[in-house]
């Protein structure tokens, strides 16, 4: 064996160069440096600053899913339901995946209420997802979930419902798509109604069935129910008397509110004319307004009892003092005021029971217009009442440095201020109580409030409220405003309307009354807008809708009667007498 | 020595199978609250639709017709009404 010669491999004459040692020792630590960042690295991302990997991680299995939480319910003062929301199904489907057979087909349709072509029609569509029908009863979802077909989803919608319908449509309102209020109560109260989605987190397997629950992250916060004053079967009564009286009288609109003469709370508030708002799709404008509180008018001789309790408060006037309206003209400057029948001479008492313009008109000239405009502001006209719900209408009154002597007239009759039915009914509430004014509230109120804003003494209301019931007295403008069983008073209101800028023949008839009148409970405002028939004064067509409502309402509080009748005598002495045969036979 | 580390052994995997089966448990016992709780949910679904159904059928309009119509009620006149009063 020969000893092997040197085979050179490589004839490269740059590796024959010998190579100085620091470069491949650059070479290792380069490498060596490399990896030790890498792997300084990797411990930082998986020791110190772990939270993105684990996020990551996490998010290939664990999904977050939402909670709904219901909306809260809308409730009377006795717990009857006016809006709540309860869960529908809304089917859906994936026309690629949905294979059924005709039969399937079939069923599907009759449970859907359709028929088979439409359902067809949509699952021959290239969209990746149809809906079927949506908002179906549980019920109806729940057999076709049973029915187990392919492709075929649900999903669940909340829906609000009203069930008092158009009957309390304008206090409750409604909400929108995205369960938002929108109107009424509704929006007023969104944000205690409204309630607050929860969550919680569960593992999913990679085709998305729920492996797992892992942890609930926030418990869902359900919306609180809202309690108002309205009593729904009040509210019932004066939708039904209003809804009467505008298809009698002919008129455009009409609307009523009902307080409670003690706590100052809202037990009715309608409008006509109304919608459902549990199908809205042909609403117009003129259905959703709420009239009562955001439209106003001149209210007319409602106003009157105001001048003259001032006249009392102030000493100016007692009930008897007497007042020579005649001769049924009073000229002011260059303009003349005018009854519509000739008084003469009449006391303050008649000149309410007879609502003379010129007998106001002469109480209020004792005051400034400072006085006036002062009282007036107090008493809640030209500003907005503060209840809380959207569009309240604020009225118009003019400042007092404006007013010409004539105007001061007018203003004391009511033309030349425009107010809102509520607006009216509240400063009634002085006239009710003992003077003052209770703040009025659409929520019900646990504990009647305490005194409210003093107007006049308590004696005062008391002579104002005996002149109230002459007006519904023989001899009054308001006749057909009396109650049966009941002592009743009220003032009527005729006020033309103004339509640019002059006055039309078009009038508002208004009545708004107090009873009973020996212990007074409710406040009743009636206005029909433009009755266009042959009544049109506010004792021929309002007040006989207080009547029905103010009778119906007493009986529904269960108020005792305090006029007293023939029969009911009887009732006593018979309820007297058998009882006396009780004891004897005892 | 051989002694105590088998015992600690023992006691390390008698503690991991604790802590398994504690989880386990606690996995389970959430399960069950959650379906309690959509249980509880779906009462309340069925709770405000009967309260629905139950406010649908005695809407005062409803029950003024079923009194008028149905049953031939009327409200009595003034002069029909009695008031009995006990002192």
């Amino acid at each position: 064996m020969k000893k092997p010669a040197t085979v050179t491999l490589n004839h490269n004459p740059v590796l024959a160069r010998a190579l100085p040692a620091w470069r491949p020792r650059l070479v290792l630590m380069a490498l060596l440096g490399g990896s030790l960042l890498l792997a300084g690295r990797a411990l930082y991302l998986q020791g110190v600053k772990d939270d993105f990997l684990k996020a990551e991680g996490r998010s290939r299995y664990a999904r977050t899913l939402e909670i709904p939480a219901t909306r809260g319910r809308i409730l009377d003062r006795n717990g009857d339901v006016l809006a709540v929301s309860t869960p529908v199904q809304s089917i859906w489907a994936i026309p690629a995946d949905a294979r059924l057979s005709p039969g399937q087909t079939r069923e599907l349709a009759s449970l859907l209420e359709t028929d088979v072509q439409e359902i067809n029609q949509r699952l021959d569509s290239n969209k990746g997802f149809v809906y079927l029908k949506r908002q179906i009863s549980p019920g109806v979802a729940e057999k076709i979930a049973t029915l187990n077909l392919p492709g075929i989803h649900q999903q669940t919608e909340y829906r609000r419902y009203y069930p008092g319908a158009a009957v309390t449509a304008h206090v409750v309102g409604f909400t929108g798509a995205d369960d938002k209020g929108q109107e009424g109560i509704e929006l007023a109260f969104q944000n205690s109604l409204a309630g607050k989605p929860g969550s919680h987190q569960v593992i999913k397997d990679r085709r998305g069935r729920v492996v797992e629950d892992v942890a609930s992250l926030v418990p869902p916060e359900n919306g609180g129910d809202v309690r108002l004053s309205l009593d729904s079967k009040i509210q019932y009564l004066a939708y039904s008397a209003l809804n009467k009286a505008v298809q009698t009288y002919k008129a455009k609109a009409g609307g009523v509110v009902v307080l409670d003469a003690r706590t100052g709370e809202v037990l009715a508030l309608v409008n006509n004319p109304s919608y459902n708002p549990n199908n809205r799709e042909s609403l117009s404008g003129a259905q959703l307004r709420n009239r009562a509180l955001t439209d106003t008018y001149e209210p007319g001789s409602v106003m009157k009892p105001f001048i003259a309790a001032l006249g009392l408060d102030r000493g100016k006037v007692r009930p008897a003092t007497l007042i020579d309206t005649a001769p049924g003209r009073l000229t002011i400057g260059t303009a003349t005021i005018s009854d519509s029948h000739r008084h003469g001479v009449l006391s303050v008492t008649e000149v309410i029971q007879k609502s003379s313009n010129i007998g106001i008109a002469k109480i209020a000239f004792n005051f400034t217009p400072a006085e006036m405009w002062t009282y007036y502001d107090r008493l809640g006209f030209g500003h907005a009442p503060r209840l809380g719900f959207p569009g309240e209408a604020a009225g118009h009154m003019r400042p007092a440095k404006s007013w010409r002597p004539i105007e001061q007239a007018t203003m004391s009759y009511g033309h030349g201020i425009s107010v809102s039915l509520m607006q009216m009914a509240t400063a009634y509430l002085a006239l009710a109580r003992n003077g003052d004014i209770a703040p009025i509230s659409l929520t019900r109120l646990d504990e009647a409030p305490a005194t409210g804003k003093v107007m006049f003494s308590a004696e005062v209301a008391k002579q104002v409220r005996e002149m109230l019931e002459l007006v519904t007295l023989p001899g009054g403008t308001a006749t057909e405003a009396q109650v049966p069983g009941y002592r009743v008073g009220g003032k009527t209101g005729t006020a033309m309307k103004i339509e640019g800028g002059h006055y039309v023949k078009k009038y508002v008839a208004s009545f708004v009354g107090i009873a009973p009148i020996s212990n007074p409970r409710v406040i009743v405002a009636v206005m029909v807008d433009e009755p266009s028939g042959l009544k049109y004064y506010g004792g021929q067509v309002a007040a006989p809708v207080f009547s029905q409502i103010a009778g119906e309402t007493l009986r529904a509080l269960g108020v005792p009667p305090d006029a007293p009748l023939v029969p009911m005598q009887m009732a006593r002495q018979q309820a007297r007498q058998s009882r006396d045969d009780v004891r004897e036979n005892m | 020595m051989l002694r105590l580390e088998a015992m600690l052994v023992t006691l390390v995997v008698l503690s991991a199978l604790g802590a398994v089966a504690a989880h386990h448990q606690s996995r389970k016992l959430f399960a069950e609250l959650e379906r309690e709780q959509s249980r509880a949910r779906q009462l309340e679904v069925e709770w405000g639709q009967l309260q629905l159904e139950q406010s649908t059928w005695a809407a005062h309009s409803r029950v003024e017709q079923v009194a008028r119509d149905k049953l031939g009620l009327t409200q009595p006149a003034a002069d029909h009404l009695m008031t009995a009063e006990v002192r």
